[in-house]
């Protein structure tokens, strides 16, 4: 089976709801087989794309394309797609068998044949033996399963899911992201889920659509969405980020030497696509763990500024830290890993302090947006 | 199990509470009471136990005329209405349209404008019309009357589940159609009893707009009407009233016993 890079096609999509553009001209290609991900704050239109493709709601513009064929009008249950609701909306009058085999009816199979469907897709959701059960019999993790196998039971060639875990307490949320991952491999079949989680989505998916205001803004795989960020607004939902305003004076080998103002002259990675004018306005973003603090002032080669403690909180098996630089607006925050370093604390805040980052942690991002 | 310990009925709370249920059901009971009494007067003291009355009723001819009318009627009205009601129902819960608001208001006109007004308006209609006076103008009475009450029974119940549902429906296959009968309809089950039951009831015992609208044909109620001029067919009247009274508490009962038959909706997302 060859693998199709456009097994999902979406162009242009357009969605108006009077004077409010929830979905303003998506275009998105996912490939068959992928884990994909539409991440973004709530309003931002993920859901809305989701049930443009779902067939709940009709596009204003642009077409949907899934295998090949267009799907753009077709109606929900003329489509090779199934939806996970967010309340999973199983059917309270009938039993977990009832609901799994509820659209085997409309594929016209014989009665052994759909009871066999059922149970297979019992076995790989893991409720064998709760067949019988009423639909309220069940506990929230279990609904969650029955939502699944119900929608994999037809066989689908898009799963898609509506904030598949938010209605999970948090341990089982965590352990259902791995169980969510292992059978999307297991089945194999594309997987395109809605999130206003960015742990979730960095930790399921195999690409990121993130969106704003609807339209998207960078679609990546997790790793290089946290690493490499197009724009300050991705960078700050994925994860935190401190930014730096600079101008940039120049190039010196892979880095970027810019004028940070109170930071000093930095050295910070050089974009992919090339060295911004020199003299034009940048940010540079650095995550909170890449920031390392140090009593003394480094050697070359490291950036460094000195900095005083404001504030310190301890989160367990990490602590942040709040540090003032002279002349900047807000403080930067710094996550270090409570392993062996020594412990800083409310008491110590008002001490001055050196922060030290490689070049590398340093990522240059447009000024405007 | 002591929930709240604490808490004391305040004194003469119990007396109150029972002087309320007497007051409320001692007239009633003196319906059976007086039909099973061996005289035409109603009056104490009881001068005997006699099933005669019941007897006489079953033979009054005109008597089960009038009631099997008033089932005819009341039966169509609970179905028609009950079927409009749903559709109604549907619309305002599943759709946003203009002017959606402001039907929704008009709905309860009926429910407010006296019945006797009604009753003329809608006599003038039917003449004007010139639809002559019968059973059927009272039914079209009773339908415009009960709609509006099937169709808030209805909309608390649609409302009640989740929309969701039907597009799980729809996605796992089904058409509109289909969608319908394997889920709405199921799910929407106890509120169409009680819409079923609350509307044959609200023709049943209706007399205002029968009485404008009748033509040679009598319901129930404009019969009991016209025999309370003839004091020796009273206790027959007491007969047949303890009758509904049975009925009406059996129908209950059963309605009831549906509703927690009933499958309880999902809750709508949080």
């Amino acid at each position: 089976m060859t693998v199709h890079s456009n097994f999902v096609s979406i162009r242009d999509v357009a969605k108006h709801f009077g004077p409010v553009r929830a979905v303003d001209g998506v275009s998105l290609d996912i490939a068959q087989g992928e884990f994909f991900a539409l991440l973004g704050p709530s309003g931002c239109g993920k859901t809305t794309l989701l049930r443009i493709l779902g067939g709940f709601e009709a596009s204003n513009r642009g077409s949907v394309h899934i295998d090949g064929a267009d799907m753009t009008v077709e109606p929900p249950n003329r489509r090779p797609v199934n939806m996970v609701f967010q309340n999973y909306a199983i059917f309270p009058h009938l039993n977990v068998r009832e609901n799994i085999g509820y659209g085997l009816r409309s594929e016209k199979l014989s009665k052994e044949e759909a009871a066999r469907r059922v149970d297979e897709v019992l076995a790989t959701v893991k409720l064998e033996g709760l067949g019988d059960r009423g639909a309220n019999e069940v506990s929230g993790g279990q609904r969650q399963r029955v939502a699944l196998a119900r929608a994999l039971v037809k066989h689908p060639k898009v799963l898609l899911l509506d904030e598949p875990l938010s209605a999970l307490d948090k341990n089982l949320r965590e352990q259902m992201r791995v169980e969510l991952r292992a059978l999307q491999q297991q089945v194999g079949i594309t997987f395109i889920f809605v999130t206003h989680d960015q742990e979730e989505a960095l930790s399921m998916a195999d690409r990121i659509a993130v969106m704003f205001d609807g339209k998207v803004r960078q679609v990546d795989t997790p790793e290089r969405l946290y690493e490499t960020p197009r724009s300050k607004d991705v960078a700050a939902f994925i994860g935190s980020m401190n930014f730096i305003d600079a101008t940039v004076e120049g190039v010196d080998g892979d880095a970027l030497i810019v004028d940070a103002g109170p930071v000093g002259r930095i050295r910070a990675g050089l974009p992919a696509d090339g060295a911004p004018p020199v003299g034009s306005a940048v940010i540079v973003g650095i995550r909170p763990e890449k920031l390392a603090l140090a009593d003394s002032q480094p050697g070359e080669g490291a950036n460094s500024v000195r900095a005083r403690l404001t504030a310190a909180s301890y989160l367990g098996e990490r602590s942040h830290y709040f540090l003032q630089v002279d002349g900047m607006a807000e403080p930067l925050s710094i996550a270090r890993q409570n392993t062996q370093a020594q412990l800083l604390h409310e008491a110590d805040a008002g001490s001055e302090l050196w922060l030290t980052w490689s070049p590398a942690a340093g990522i240059v991002l447009p000024a405007a947006g | 199990m002591k929930r709240f310990p604490k808490l004391k009925a305040p004194e003469g709370l119990a007396g109150y509470s029972i002087l309320y249920l007497v007051f409320l059901y001692v007239p009633v009971l003196f319906l059976p009471l007086f039909s099973l009494n061996d005289s035409i007067y109603i009056t104490f003291p009881l001068s005997g136990f006699t099933t005669r009355w019941y007897a006489q009723m079953i033979e009054t001819e005109n008597l089960l005329i009038a009631l099997g009318n008033s089932v005819k009627v009341a039966a169509s009205v609970s179905v028609i209405s009950t079927i409009l009601g749903t559709l109604g129902a549907r619309a305002f819960t599943r759709y946003r349209f203009p002017g959606r608001r402001p039907m929704l208001g008009l709905l309860v006109l009926p429910l407010v404008v006296p019945g006797i007004i009604l009753g003329i308006a809608l006599l003038i209609m039917m003449s004007w019309a010139g639809i002559p006076l019968s059973l059927f103008t009272i039914g079209a009475a009773h339908v415009l009357i009960a709609t509006p009450f099937a169709t808030f029974v209805m909309i608390s119940r649609l409302d009640g589940f989740d929309a969701n549902l039907e597009e799980a429906s729809r996605d796992l296959g089904e058409s509109g159609w289909t969608t319908f009968w394997r889920v709405t309809f199921p799910l929407a089950v106890p509120g169409i009893v009680a819409s079923l039951l609350l509307t044959f009831t609200e023709s049943f015992d209706e007399f205002i707009l029968a009485f404008f609208l009748a033509g040679n044909d009598a319901t129930l109620p404009l019969y009991i009407w016209s025999q309370l001029r003839f004091p020796r067919n009273l206790p027959v009247v007491l007969a047949l009233g303890a009758c509904i009274l049975l009925a009406s508490f059996i129908v209950i009962t059963f309605a009831e016993w549906v509703r927690r038959q009933g499958v309880k909706p999902e809750k709508k997302k949080t």
